[in-house]
């Protein structure tokens, strides 16, 4: 063998053993192809239970209704601010519009429970005990249904993010076993765009959000050793009409062991 | 022959290496960069003295709380005296983390998350060190380790000074624990602190923020700190140490004048975290007169 040919063939069989891992993982065409589990049978987390805020941040502004005027920390536009400065719960009363603080961008910072369960095998139903409140989260193609009446908890669009496997990096030949299952990470996030949303409060004290606001979220959940589960919710509101920025913020809930303290009521427009 | 085989096996292995995927032996993700904290929750609230709102401190923690002068920090031993690691959440400084790598083989050894002002530096060891003996010392950084669950990393901090946790308001001793989950989705980080002290909290105490990644971090002049005679009485008088007797300290009611927060409220507990406690302030909370918002502390 010549001294190029030699090299060429020892370069295409490095190359094949660094993609080794990968051949091995592509599926058996004798296989018969196994559709793709339902978004209920390939949770990478498990959300169902009853969930309680724990309210340690900004606990001025959602334990109790702030002042009219009171929205430190918010990138509000010069509209938004004149917006909320004319806030009037009765009148929001008066038009049966109890519920504008208790919208999708809002609600997961309401002081509360939630009550999650699998409504089908590719929806999650959060149920939520403050304002009596129900967020349905549809695992989807990533695109929110046309034409849906606006409503106060919009059009949430779900999915799984999971991560990568971790491919270990081999410089030798290592004994592989045909068909042998690929090493299946961990843990998981779910993503979540909501729009479709009826114009609402970000605040309890009329802070506005515009029915062009998009949310997306990421759920995260952690278990610890000792048994206790938290879910960090991260949130980013994009809405230009209102927000100079995107707003951000995480709220986390504890888990509880069942729904004794479940409590729902009503929308409060002052309370 | 031989000579010319392994000129070709280090041709190979080089352009090999080329093609191999660019997956870290350790880390998940990659949490490089400077990330710049969002500051949209009042975790670094300052405003009024005795703000202990939603902090489940136990009867020890809300006695410190109460007794401490922030004059104190104006003392010549106190003067460069760091935060202790909870800062990561409730202070107002960005993130840098790199990560520190093993010389030869380039293994991931920490991420390190830069100092910045008054916060000392923290290692996250991910090579598997244990924790020290509970009498090593304790330096202002404490000693973290980290391990990845998924994409997240979970770090685990013990071994850090006594300190207050949320400007000025509230303590942790120098038996606590500080646990950070580290969430990375695209350019958001959120890192959800969890603090435990069985001196001064009766239940975790649970804090988020949320960093994007910049390139244009707000440089804050991270100078060495030098102590000064910052209050002449205190080195004229070297036996002063500013702090309140029992129910003596002039701003305790404060918040109760400004919002009409019950005072039992503002003085914190592990109960006043739960959605239930609002029945208990329903009947004696009436909201305060409208502001001008732009007089608001951190109105933006």
């Amino acid at each position: 063998m010549s001294r190029a040919k030699s090299t060429v063939v020892l370069v295409a069989g490095a190359i094949a053993l660094s993609f080794g891992l990968r051949v091995n993982a592509q599926p058996n065409p004798n296989r018969a192809a196994t559709p793709p589990r339902a978004p209920r049978a390939a949770a990478p987390i498990d959300l169902t239970g009853y969930w309680v805020s724990i309210v340690t941040q900004d606990w001025r502004w959602r334990m109790v209704t702030p002042a009219n005027g009171d929205y430190p920390r918010l990138p509000l536009t010069p509209e938004a601010r004149d917006l909320a400065s004319a806030w009037d719960p009765a009148k929001d009363e008066a038009a049966g519009e109890q519920c504008r603080s208790y919208g999708a961008p809002a609600l997961m910072s309401v002081p509360g429970r939630l009550h999650i369960t699998w409504q089908d095998d590719r929806t999650l139903k959060v149920e939520v005990d403050a304002g009596t409140q129900t967020r349905t989260l549809s695992f989807g193609d990533g695109n929110a249904p046309a034409d849906q009446p606006r409503t106060w908890q919009g059009v949430s669009v779900a999915q799984w993010q999971t991560p990568r496997p971790n491919v270990p990096l081999l410089l030798r030949p290592a004994e592989r076993t045909a068909d042998a299952p690929a090493v299946t990470p961990t843990g998981g996030s779910l993503r979540v765009v909501t729009t479709n949303l009826r114009a609402g409060y970000l605040r309890k004290n009329g802070v506005p959000y515009s029915e062009n606001a998009v949310m997306t979220e990421h759920w995260d959940v952690y278990k610890r050793a000792n048994g206790e589960e938290y879910l960090t919710i991260t949130t980013q509101i994009d809405d230009p009409q209102y927000l100079r920025t995107p707003r951000l913020v995480a709220p986390v809930f504890k888990k509880e062991p069942n729904g004794a303290k479940w409590d729902p009521t009503p929308c409060s427009a002052r309370w | 022959m031989l000579g010319s085989l392994v000129g070709h096996m280090r041709i190979a292995t080089l352009i090999s290496l080329a093609f191999l995927p660019a997956a870290p032996a350790l880390a998940q993700v990659d949490l490089t960069g400077t990330w710049a904290r969002s500051g949209q929750s009042d975790n670094v609230e300052s405003v009024e003295p005795v703000d202990l709102l939603g902090m489940p401190l136990n009867a020890n923690g809300r006695a410190k709380a109460l007794s401490y002068d922030i004059a104190a920090l104006s003392a010549t031993e106190r003067q460069c005296q760091m935060y202790p690691p909870f800062y990561t959440v409730s202070g107002p400084f960005s993130l840098t983390i790199s990560a520190v790598q093993e010389p030869v083989t380039q293994k991931l050894l920490a991420w390190k998350i830069a100092a910045w002002g008054d916060r000392d530096e923290t290692m996250i060891w991910m090579d598997g060190r244990p924790h020290p003996s509970k009498y090593a010392p304790h330096p202002h950084g404490g000693f973290t380790t980290g391990t990845w669950q998924g994409d997240t990393l979970t770090s685990v901090t013990t071994h850090f000074k006594l300190g207050d946790i949320k400007r000025h308001r509230g303590f942790s001793s120098d038996q606590a624990t500080f646990t950070m989950r580290f969430n990375r989705h695209g350019d958001l980080l959120t890192v959800t602190g969890i603090l435990e002290d069985p001196v001064y909290l009766a239940e975790p105490y649970v804090l988020t923020e949320v960093f994007r990644l910049t390139t244009n971090p707000n440089g804050f002049p991270s100078t060495a700190c030098e102590p000064i005679e910052e209050l002449p009485r205190l080195h004229e008088d070297p036996t002063l140490a500013p702090a309140y007797l029992p129910g003596k300290h002039p701003a305790l009611n404060e918040v109760t004048e400004k919002y009409n927060i019950p005072l039992e409220a503002v003085l914190g507990g592990p109960e006043t975290m739960y959605p239930e406690y609002r029945k208990k302030l329903k009947d004696a909370y009436v909201p305060p007169a409208p502001v001008r918002a732009a007089a608001g502390p951190g109105n933006q």
